[in-house]
């Protein structure tokens, strides 16, 4: 079996802060999003289960400097390869282009039978990158997996929908995309960070996949993008215990939430 | 005329869509439409109609039995066109949002999902939604000529429905069934949750020291007759089942009151209660940042605030 894991690196949410409602970006590290770890843990999972599979973590570089820092995370977890693609034109990209040019590489790398997105990025969370790659693929999809085992011509996904549990199954080649429940990522020993600087890393630019920078350009229109502006009330209610409780009834009541 | 036509797998958020859309409809000089898929179409049209679409697009088609993504939007793709549809409003449920992109790749558009509010600006739709795992909002416009919009459950409020009718269409589709095949479905462990139809939500947090405690906060949920939801970190411990999770990864709610119970308030959490009409906060440092979230706080130990507080809202 062959696994695709396209992965995303993004700023590190912990350290961004807020100055005049805006989002202060600079000299905030990128790490390996939350949700791409467990895809790259479900992958490994599933080379553990199948044998004879290789697992490639693919990436766009869009803002990381240090892409290639970031994505040794991916290597020393277990990854056997990695695929980057450099270029400025993606800083700007949203998700048509970024999935323009992730499907393009994973038909460079000559396909897979599997490719394995988190469901949604760290950072951003639209969930629309992994259904645009499958449709450019032409390939079916299962969203949400949270259990995934390989089975009979394909794969086997359990996902939660609504107030039911869901066991589908799907042929290769398939698109999966998991949540945080299908499994706890790996941390990588010593050993297997040293090891996976010695690992295959191939630097692709857009023109390497026939694309230009027209091709991946944006097609949403991002207006503006500021902090909330606050419009509670924060009223701290004072004195002990049983004043505290009373003020809050009070003031719950008057709200027209509590009833008299 | 371009139409907004809109789409749910929940019906009562294809309502919402149905209704709003009729109000931005009317402002663009568009006209709305609704599609109503699968086994339950019929029903479902009858009740978009009624809620606010001119038309109903109806298809029982055999290929669309379990909604797998693939087919659906491929019937979705087939009915914008025959609608002449400018904007495709999906609801952004688990299936809704997987389907906006996918959708939106077929139609060679562009897409925003989970959006939690559109407004008609300059002639065009503004779509709302939370960036930077909700430190953020961006505010977006799509420039294709088709614009897929995914929006959150409950962003629409329904108010005075002028009861309609809504003309009952039947495309002709093109369909093939889905490689995908459903094999189970199994019912959920434990009792159904639904954190976003909660009129009034309690959640609870790191604040509380040990899974025995749980029944204190159930106790004053019952009093106050609120549903329960928690932090990330509750679900991790599994002291409560996932679907008790409220914010990014979890449920995004729209209670009248909120409560929160030793929950520091982070961005990951306050993202799914921004949209509460009152918020109160219990936490025993007072410099937590929930508090710069609520309109009500306690600076106190939950320990020490529950008891005196679920024997005052008993009956409220």
């Amino acid at each position: 079996m062959k696994i695709i894991v396209p992965v995303k690196t993004n700023p590190d949410l912990q350290m961004v802060r807020i100055k005049n409602r805006q989002p202060v970006l600079e000299a905030v590290p990128y790490k390996l999003g939350d949700l791409d770890k467990n895809a790259v843990e479900a992958a490994l999972q599933l080379q553990a289960a199948a044998g004879d599979t290789q697992v490639i973590a693919l990436t766009l570089a869009e803002g990381n400097r240090k892409i290639k820092d970031t994505m040794k995370e991916a290597l020393a977890m277990g990854a056997d390869e990695a695929y980057i693609v450099t270029d400025d034109a993606l800083v700007g990209a949203d998700q048509a282009g970024k999935a323009l040019a992730i499907a393009k590489a994973i038909e460079m790398i000559g396909g897979a039978d599997v490719i394995i997105f988190g469901e949604g990025s760290t950072d951003n969370y639209s969930g629309q990158v992994g259904p645009r790659v499958a449709e450019l693929l032409g390939a079916p999809e299962i969203g949400y997996a949270k259990k995934l085992t390989p089975g009979g011509a394909g794969i086997q996904a359990e996902r939660s929908m609504g107030d039911a549990i869901e066991v589908l199954e799907a042929p290769f080649p398939v698109v999966i995309t998991v949540t945080s429940e299908i499994n706890e990522p790996r941390i990588p020993s010593l050993m297997n960070i040293m090891k996976a600087g010695k690992k295959p890393s191939t630097d692709w630019s857009l023109a390497d996949l026939g694309l230009d920078a027209a091709a991946v350009a944006p097609k949403n229109n991002v207006l503006s993008n500021l902090a909330e502006e606050q419009e509670r009330k924060n009223i701290m209610l004072e004195g002990d215990v049983n004043a505290q409780v009373a003020a809050l009834i009070d003031a719950l009541t008057r709200e027209g939430v509590l009833e008299a | 005329m371009a139409d907004i036509l809109v789409y749910s797998d929940s019906i009562g958020t294809a309502k919402e869509l149905a209704y709003k859309g009729r109000e931005f409809a009317a402002g663009l000089g568009m006209g709305i439409s609704a599609a109503a898929l699968g086994a339950n179409a019929d029903a479902d049209a009858a009740q978009l109609g009624a809620f606010g679409a001119d038309r109903v697009f109806v298809s029982k088609d055999a290929a669309l039995e379990g909604l797998q993504t693939d087919v659906v939007a491929d019937a979705l793709a087939q009915i914008a066109k025959e609608a002449d549809a400018a904007y495709v409003m999906i609801g952004s449920t688990r299936r809704g949002k997987e389907l906006a992109g996918r959708l939106a790749q077929k139609l060679g558009a562009g897409a925003v999902t989970d959006v939690n509010s559109v407004s008609a600006e300059n002639g065009e739709l503004v779509a709302a939604r939370f960036a930077f795992g909700g430190a953020t909002v961006a505010r977006e416009t799509v420039g294709t000529d088709v614009k897929v919009f995914a929006v959150m459950p409950k962003a629409f409020e329904i108010e005075d429905v002028a009861a309609g009718t809504g003309t009952v269409v039947t495309p002709a589709l093109s369909l093939t069934p889905s490689p995908v095949k459903l094999v189970e479905t199994k019912a959920k462990e434990g009792a159904a949750v639904n954190l976003d139809a909660a009129d009034r939500l309690v959640c609870i947090g790191r604040g509380l020291n040990a899974k025995e405690d749980l029944p204190m906060v159930e106790t004053f949920c019952a009093a106050l007759r609120a549903e329960l939801g928690c932090t990330k970190s509750l679900c991790d411990w599994e002291w409560l089942a996932e679907n008790r999770l409220v914010g990014l990864s979890g449920t995004k709610t729209k209670p009248s009151l909120y409560v929160s119970l030793g929950i520091s308030g982070q961005v990951q959490h306050t993202v799914g209660i921004s949209s509460s009409k009152i918020i109160v906060a219990v936490n025993k440092d007072d410099k937590a940042l929930i508090f710069n979230h609520a309109d009500y706080g306690i600076v106190g130990d939950i320990y020490a605030v529950l008891p005196a507080l679920t024997e005052a809202v008993k009956g409220k």
